[in-house]
């Protein structure tokens, strides 16, 4: 325990840790980065490619790479005057990781070719698809929010409110408690067949899906959340002439937030699983889509693209409900771990 | 401050009346008997103290009070009417404070008033109330940034600004440490005296018990009754170093069998 906490009391070190003045390391951080990315762009730009191989943007590529050198730099000599540039410093290592993976990377496929193609495609591949498949692959990315976005808030809702019934009312408890007990553990991609002939389109039943995926951890948590409330705040409420309306909207639920919260996190997982199945499977839209796609065309540095996109999507997502918990659960600081 | 609080309701305080009430639990299968046949009758503005060991059905005898549970036999009557369920003008203090995390003190506090519709009109009460425990500095805080004496000042708070006419105690400065204790026992009766309010205060501790009340009433063991009645008429402020109070806790611990070591 007292590890841990000399680990959080202890001031944010970055990789550097050996050179003592903050602005000190910030440059030599900085600088090292920079290096770096220089050393990415100068292979890629002056290592000639293997011979048979013969790709677009490798110059642009290279400039890419040079151009975040010099910004790197310029922040490095400028964290010696402004402080604001330090706080870089503590994605120095990092960014040097990057570059010098990108550049392994690069040396690798392109310069060398060890690796099998067309299954590694050197990293000037995917910044040739992100160009010149942008409008298919925007569009594939609009399509999936909206059927993430229609499947999640759905299941979310629907599994909120049938989680405050069971938690809430006998009777409720007595008829749903079973079929959640039986049909929840069942993968909501089980259904997929069944759904894509019983709903009218394939989008209503990816979006049912999603929403099944959703909903029964969503439903599970919120059910937890509300059965665990100290039965002594409903006392306190009863006493006060709290009604029954009042103690389910203000005892039950904010007593229930922080589980309700687990169930979300929980739900929402699920439902990045069972929209790319579905897209895989049955919508002709999509990230999803693109990635099946794509591997039918053999054209790898296009899933690698679109994987790329779907790993930011989900993560900004997650993170996103994240930022929504803290400002609702602010006052949970201090009573639990974040 | 309370005069504020007051000043709608010219009559203070209720009469709470206990007739023959039995109760008892059931613990896997087994009736468990709690309470047998307990008889008591409170004046309006009655300060008495219900004292026993632990576990004898004091807190139980207050959710009956309360209206949270109803009795097996027998009847409760507040202001000569039944008690059948939980009323704003009966309102517990429970040992732990229990105020709810997520709210701030200034929103626990107005629960009672927000759970009744009359936050909006009655809003100014919330400040006096908070004012009366001292806590005014603290309207913004969360229950978590407050000390366990805080937190059982605003806990009186939220009873308090519903204008009681019976609080109800149950043991309500049991969690304190003992400095903060003897300070908030202070306290309780100064409020006692200001608002007017009858009080039935659960206490296992004779001393505060004979500091606080005007008439203490001794309970057994489970099934709790009441084996004496101790009329205690010293005139407040009490001083703790009162030779009749040292007297009168001889006694109560005499009715408890405790007194060997007197």
């Amino acid at each position: 325990m007292s590890a841990v906490i000399d680990e959080v009391s202890r001031p944010q070190k970055s990789g550097f840790g050996v050179f003592a003045r903050p602005a000190t390391r910030s440059l030599i951080g900085g600088l090292a980065a920079a290096a770096a990315w220089f050393v990415a762009a100068a292979l890629t730009a002056f290592w000639p490619d293997k011979i048979e191989s013969d790709w677009a943007y490798t110059g642009n590529f290279a400039a890419a790479c040079a151009t975040l050198a010099f910004a790197l730099a310029f922040a490095a000599f400028a964290g010696i005057r402004f402080t604001v540039f330090q706080r870089l410093q503590r994605l120095s290592p990092w960014l040097l990781a990057l570059a010098l993976f990108l550049a392994a990377w690069e040396a690798v496929t392109a310069k060398l070719g060890l690796l099998p193609l067309p299954f590694f495609p050197p990293p000037q591949a995917i910044v040739e698809v992100i160009i010149d498949d942008w409008g298919r692959l925007a569009a594939g990315i609009l399509a999936s929010a909206r059927l993430l976005a229609t499947g999640f808030f759905l299941g979310a809702a629907v599994g909120f409110m049938t989680g405050v019934a069971i938690g809430w009312s006998r009777l409720a408890g007595y008829w749903i408690h079973p079929v959640l007990r039986f049909i929840g553990p069942l993968p909501a991609t089980a259904w997929l067949p069944l759904a894509f002939f019983v709903f009218p389109s394939s989008f209503s039943a990816s979006v049912f899906l999603i929403a099944l995926g959703t909903g029964f951890p969503v439903t599970v948590l919120t059910w937890s959340g509300v059965a665990g409330v100290n039965s002594t705040y409903y006392d306190i409420a009863r006493t006060l002439g709290a009604t029954q309306r009042f103690l389910v909207l203000k005892v039950a639920i904010p007593a229930a937030m922080p589980h309700v919260f687990v169930g979300l996190f929980m739900g929402l997982g699920n439902s990045f699983a069972v929209l790319v199945v579905a897209e895989m499977l049955g919508v002709k839209a999509g990230l999803g889509w693109y990635l099946q796609w794509a591997q039918g065309w053999a054209a790898y540095a296009n899933m690698y693209a679109a994987l790329l996109l779907m790993a930011f999507l989900c993560s900004g997502l997650i993170t996103l409900l994240f930022r929504l918990r803290d400002r609702l659960l602010s006052w949970q600081k201090g009573l639990v771990r974040w | 401050m309370v005069a504020a609080i007051a000043d709608d309701h010219p009559v203070r305080g209720s009469t709470l009346t206990l007739r023959e009430v039995s109760h008892r639990f059931d613990l896997e299968g087994q009736p468990l008997p709690v309470l047998d046949r307990i008889s008591l009758q409170v004046g309006r503005g009655e300060f008495v103290a219900l004292l026993g060991p632990s576990g004898c059905g004091k807190s139980t005898l207050l959710r009956l009070v309360a209206g949270l549970d109803t009795p097996a036999v027998g009847s409760l009557l507040m202001d000569g009417r039944e008690i059948e369920a939980p009323d704003p003008s009966r309102v517990v203090v429970f040992q732990d404070p229990t105020l709810y995390p997520w709210r701030t003190v200034w929103r626990n506090v107005a629960l009672g008033l927000e759970a009744r519709g009359l936050l909006r009109t009655h809003s100014g009460r919330i400040e006096d109330a908070l004012r009366l425990v001292g806590l005014t500095g603290f309207a913004n805080a969360y229950p978590r940034q407050l000390s366990g004496g805080m937190a059982q000042r605003a806990a009186l708070a939220r009873a308090l600004v519903n204008d009681p006419k019976l609080l109800i105690l149950d043991e309500p400065l049991g969690q304190l440490d003992s400095l903060t204790r003897i300070t908030m026992q202070g306290e309780l009766v100064s409020l006692w005296q200001r608002a007017g309010f009858t009080a039935l205060l659960v206490t296992h501790d004779v001393e505060e018990a004979l500091f606080l009340a005007g008439r203490v009433v001794v309970l057994s063991q489970r099934p709790a009754h009441i084996k004496a009645e101790i009329a205690n008429t010293r005139p407040y402020p009490r001083r703790r170093g009162d030779p009749h109070l040292a007297e009168l806790r001889h006694e109560v611990l005499a009715h408890l069998g405790l007194d060997a070591t007197w």
